[in-house]
Parts: C-alpha cells; sequence; structure tokens
C-alpha cells in the first residue's frame, strides 16, 4: 500500500500532529455507548464533527439566521456574507478556478442527480455510452441508469480486478465514438481502493469526453486539486468530511455548467421571472433553487478551517501508519479474510468470515462499544464482485488510533469465541 | 447472561451451523421469496400445501446467523400444521419479535422453542432479520407472489 497523497498546507506554520490533542477537539469520541468507551470505526458512513464546526452551527442559528441573498436587513447581511464565506473556502479547499464553480448541493447523491439530469438529458442521446466502474456506490450507478432508462443510452461498467484495483487497460478498452461520459469514483466505499483519476481523466479527455468524479470517500483523507486532476465533475459530502449532513458541494468547469440547464426551478435560481419567461440566475445561483442549507454551509466552511489549521503531511503519516496497522493486525486473525487489497487504498479496511454473517459480527463489536458499518455499503455489485453477500467494514479518520484498532481485534476475537 | 449470549443461545448457533430443512422442495406448490434490502439478507420458502396442511417446508438463501436460524426453526415448528395453525404462528412470533412481550405470558408460551428467539427484541437493528422468513412464508401461504420485504 501506498502513502496517501499530500494535502498542500497553506504557509502558515502548523501545530504538529497529535492524535489525543485532536481527539479533544471532537467532544462524541469522549462518550460512552453500552458502557464502554466509544470506539468509532465508521467514518465511511459519516464522520465525527470537530467543536468549532459545531459552534459554527449554533452561532448561526443563535446570532446570525436570516435567509440569504434577499434581505436588505443585517442579518440577512451577515448571513450571505459568512454563506459565501464558506464557498470561498470549499473553491479553496478543492482549488477550483472561480467560486461560480462551487454549487452547494445536499451532498455527494444530489451532485450526481444533478450532472445526470441536467447535463445528461440536454449532451447525451440514444446509443450513447456512459462509462462507471464496478466499485461505484449506488449513487453512481442508479443516476445513470435512470438516465439512459429516459434517454435510451447505455451504461458500461469498468471491471476491477481481484484485489480490488481500479484497471487502466480495461478502462482504455471501454472507450469509443459513443463513449459521452465517464462517471468513477475517486476512492471506493466498500474497498478502499483509489483510482487514479488523473490518468483516467486524461483518457478520457483525449476523446473529449467529459468526467465526474464521486469524491465522498477522497476529501476526508486526500488532497484534491481539481485543477490538477482536471476533471469535469466533483461531488462530495458535507457530512463525511467533518461537516453537518444535508449540505455538499458539486464542482463543475464553468464553460460546461455555463451551457447547463438549470435542474430546480424556484426562487434564487432566477434573476427575472413574468408568467411568460423566466430568466436563470447566473452560476452558480442557476444551480441553487430554494433557501440552501445556510447552516450546512457555514458548518462545512468551518470544517475546512479545521482541516486546514492541520499539517497534512503528518496527518497522511497518520492514516498510513493507521491502516497499515489495522491491516496487519486484521491479517493476523484467522479465518479473517479482507475483501479489498488494492495496492492504493485510503481509510477502509473490508473483512468477511466464511462462517460468521458481517451482521453478527456488528452487532457482537456494537456490544464493545466498537461501531462499525456491516451490510452491502451501498455497494451490491461489489459484494456480487467478491461472491460475498456483505462485509465488515472499519473505516478510519484522522482521530483514530492503534488503541482503538487493538480494541477491533479484542472484539473480532469475541466473535469468534462466540461462533467458535 | 449476558446480552449477546441472550441472544446467540447454543439453539441458535447451532441451526446457524447445520440449518434444518436447508434444500428446495422440488414440487412445491407455494414458494416465496424475502429480501431485506438493508442488509442484502435473501431467502426463499419452499411449502408443500395439499388439503391446508403443511407437509413440506424448506428454505434456502444467505444470511446472518438470526436470520438463518429463524428460518430453520420455522420449517420444523410448521412442518404438519396447517395452515390457520401457521398464520397464527406467525401473529404470535410478529408479537413477540416487534413487541418486546413478556415472552412467559400466556400466548407466547404457545410458541414453544421459538421464544429462545425473543433475545432478538433488545437489537432493534436485529428484529428485521429474525422476522424475515415469517414474513415470507406467511407471503407464501397467502400465495402472494411477490418479493416479501421487510420494509
Amino acid at each position: 500500500m501506498k502513502a496517501f497523497q499530500k494535502r498542500q498546507s497553506p504557509g502558515t506554520r502548523k501545530a504538529s500532529f497529535d492524535v489525543e490533542t485532536i481527539r479533544r477537539d471532537f467532544p462524541i469520541l469522549q462518550e460512552r455507548v453500552r458502557g464502554k468507551r466509544l470506539v468509532y470505526l465508521d467514518n465511511g458512513a459519516t464522520s465525527q464533527k470537530p467543536q468549532a464546526v459545531i459552534d459554527a452551527i449554533s452561532r448561526y442559528y443563535q446570532s446570525e439566521n436570516s435567509n440569504i441573498h434577499r434581505g436588505v436587513h443585517y442579518l440577512s447581511e451577515v448571513a450571505t456574507a459568512s454563506y459565501e464565506a464558506a464557498r470561498e473556502k470549499i473553491r479553496g479547499f478543492l482549488n477550483a478556478k472561480s467560486q461560480q464553480e462551487i454549487i452547494f448541493v445536499r451532498g455527494t447523491t444530489e451532485a450526481i442527480n444533478l450532472v445526470a439530469q441536467s447535463y445528461g438529458r440536454t449532451f447525451l442521446k440514444e446509443g450513447d455510452e456512459i462509462v462507471i466502474s464496478a466499485m461505484e456506490h449506488h449513487s453512481n450507478i442508479v443516476p445513470w441508469q435512470m438516465l439512459c432508462g429516459q434517454i435510451g443510452a447505455r451504461l458500461r461498467v469498468i471491471p476491477i480486478n481481484h484485489d480490488g484495483d481500479f484497471v487502466l487497460e480495461e478502462f482504455k478498452q471501454l472507450l469509443n465514438d459513443k463513449t459521452k461520459l465517464v462517471a468513477v469514483t475517486h476512492v471506493s466505499n466498500a474497498l478502499g481502493s483509489i483510482v487514479p483519476v488523473k490518468q483516467v481523466v486524461q483518457l478520457a479527455h483525449e476523446r473529449g469526453i467529459p468526467v465526474l468524479l464521486d469524491g465522498a470517500q477522497a476529501v476526508p483523507h486526500l488532497k484534491v486539486d481539481v485543477q490538477d486532476i482536471g476533471c469535469d465533475f466533483y461531488a462530495f459530502s458535507g457530512h463525511k468530511v467533518f461537516g453537518p449532513t444535508g449540505v455538499g458541494v458539486l464542482y463543475g468547469k464553468s464553460q460546461l455548467l455555463d451551457v447547463m440547464p438549470p435542474y430546480q426551478g424556484g426562487g434564487d435560481m432566477i434573476s427575472l421571472v413574468t408568467f411568460e419567461k423566466t430568466h436563470y440566475n447566473v452560476l452558480p445561483y442557476k444551480f441553487e433553487a430554494g433557501t440552501p442549507h445556510i447552516a450546512g454551509g457555514i458548518g462545512l466552511g468551518a470544517a475546512i478551517d479545521y482541516l486546514n489549521a492541520l499539517d497534512w503531511d503528518q496527518v497522511t503519516a497518520h492514516e498510513t501508519d493507521l491502516l497499515a496497522y489495522a491491516t496487519d493486525a486484521l491479517s493476523a486473525v484467522e479465518t479473517l479474510r479482507i475483501i479489498g487489497m488494492a495496492k492504493e487504498k485510503a481509510g477502509v479496511l473490508s473483512f468477511v468470515f466464511d462462517h460468521v454473517h458481517a451482521h453478527d459480527v456488528g452487532t457482537i463489536l456494537d456490544q464493545e462499544g466498537v461501531a462499525i458499518r456491516a451490510g452491502h455499503h451501498c455497494a451490491m455489485p461489489v459484494m456480487q464482485r467478491f461472491g460475498v453477500p456483505a462485509t465488515a467494514r472499519a473505516s478510519f479518520a484522522l482521530y483514530n488510533t492503534k488503541g482503538e484498532i487493538d480494541a477491533l481485534v479484542r472484539g473480532i476475537h469475541r466473535v469468534l469465541k462466540v461462533f467458535g | 447472561m449476558s446480552e449477546i449470549d441472550d441472544l446467540y443461545q447454543e439453539v441458535i448457533l447451532d441451526h446457524n451451523r447445520s440449518p434444518r430443512n436447508f434444500r428446495e422442495i422440488e414440487n412445491a406448490n407455494r414458494k416465496s421469496e424475502g429480501y431485506n434490502p438493508l442488509c442484502g439478507d435473501h431467502v426463499t420458502i419452499y411449502v408443500d400445501l395439499a388439503g391446508g396442511i403443511i407437509r413440506d417446508i424448506s428454505f434456502k438463501g444467505s444470511g446472518c446467523a438470526i436470520s438463518k436460524a429463524s428460518a430453520s426453526m420455522m420449517t420444523t415448528e410448521l412442518k404438519g400444521k396447517s395452515q390457520l395453525e401457521a398464520e397464527s404462528v406467525f401473529e404470535n412470533m410478529h408479537r413477540m419479535l416487534t413487541g418486546g412481550a413478556d415472552v412467559e405470558g400466556g400466548d407466547f408460551a404457545s410458541l414453544g422453542k421459538l421464544r429462545i428467539l425473543s433475545g432478538v427484541c433488545k437489537f432493534p437493528a436485529r428484529v428485521k432479520c429474525a422476522s424475515l422468513a415469517w414474513h415470507t412464508v406467511n407471503a407464501a401461504l397467502k400465495g402472494v407472489d411477490e418479493v416479501a420485504s421487510t420494509q
């Protein structure tokens, strides 16, 4: 397994990374569950929130709450400024060229649906092909299937190898004159595999095919620079990157967003409405109909501030070390099989037993205070690929410790004791 | 006994290890599929129903220990029962699993060995694992020709 890419840190000097200090920033990590100290290893499902994010949301509701982009009064100005400041933070976080390219949505799922319905229905037609990979989350499968059903396009799937690696050669073979869109994950939620997205974009762009990346599992672990990657669309969710639920981001290149029709109609996305005709607002507001999740956007901005204050070289080293430690520890458990041994991985360890179902593993670990995910991880085709009904998945964040991995291993031994 | 030991009692672990009637019935005249979209548990129940009596009943599928044990115990309990009796067992099981009622009390006494599955009440996330096979057999007996779901 190779080291994570680095998240570039702005010029200011960072405090040295100390996981115990980090843990104190996340109040929920001090909680006890079922009488045990919480060991939270379900970060792939959602991450915990630092106090700074919780405070930012409270502050907004306590002293800034107002609707944005509308009022002439003081609070509306303050709320609008906070919300738009968050957009700028996100622009910096992704290194997008312009704030116009940052669209607030509910989450990754809505971002992908937006592209499928707005871009897809406008620029794709019958017989065209959309390429996805075999390790997509359902949210990067179903919107394209729906689009295919609407316009008569065809979905093509890039196979993965038995380790869960994305295979560029297979991808190349699928590209042809009919391919009109590529939509792949950046990091697999079920396997942790990192997709070589830069090469994917390069290969697609050689044929003039736009690329959407599902970054939901990537942003908590990897430095993402959309200009360096070159992708046309990038989607992620706030709640997986230490921000609130209900808010996410679609990045899109402005030249594409400009020619795409609105996704939803309503307030804020218009510049002039008469009963005869409506003129749409400029980017990014054209895609932001209705009052948004203002507190969510502000909370996500606070999460990004929190991440920016960390030394990412050290965070990366910590996470790499943690995944390697966990991989070794779980590999040593007899009868346990790790699903997904890609050469480049981030944050996820999926595993199965031949004689114990993942659900039973999850229930017993839960009694030990260890929270993991058990199931198909909204990636049923991945389960089918590996011939398992479900996996148990431990997924890590920057605040996890080796001690917590030890607790996971102790819990697994308890599972094996029950099931003999 | 800890809640975990209460859930995973030896009888349940035994049915999980060696499920009874884990096979297809070739000439089954009732068959129903059950599916739990939350966890992917999948079960098919086969019933040979003649003159209102369950002459044979079996299951196939994949799932956790609770769902497998529940299906396995169900087949042993329902074999030989009339359709009406089976429906009454279903009603009682459903009430026991979802209600968390006192299993020693009146109605549930009739459930006999099946009461061992009551440990699942303390694990709300697992109730559907135990009830999947029962919803499915209920659909099979009613002749409903669609995939039963715990949702």
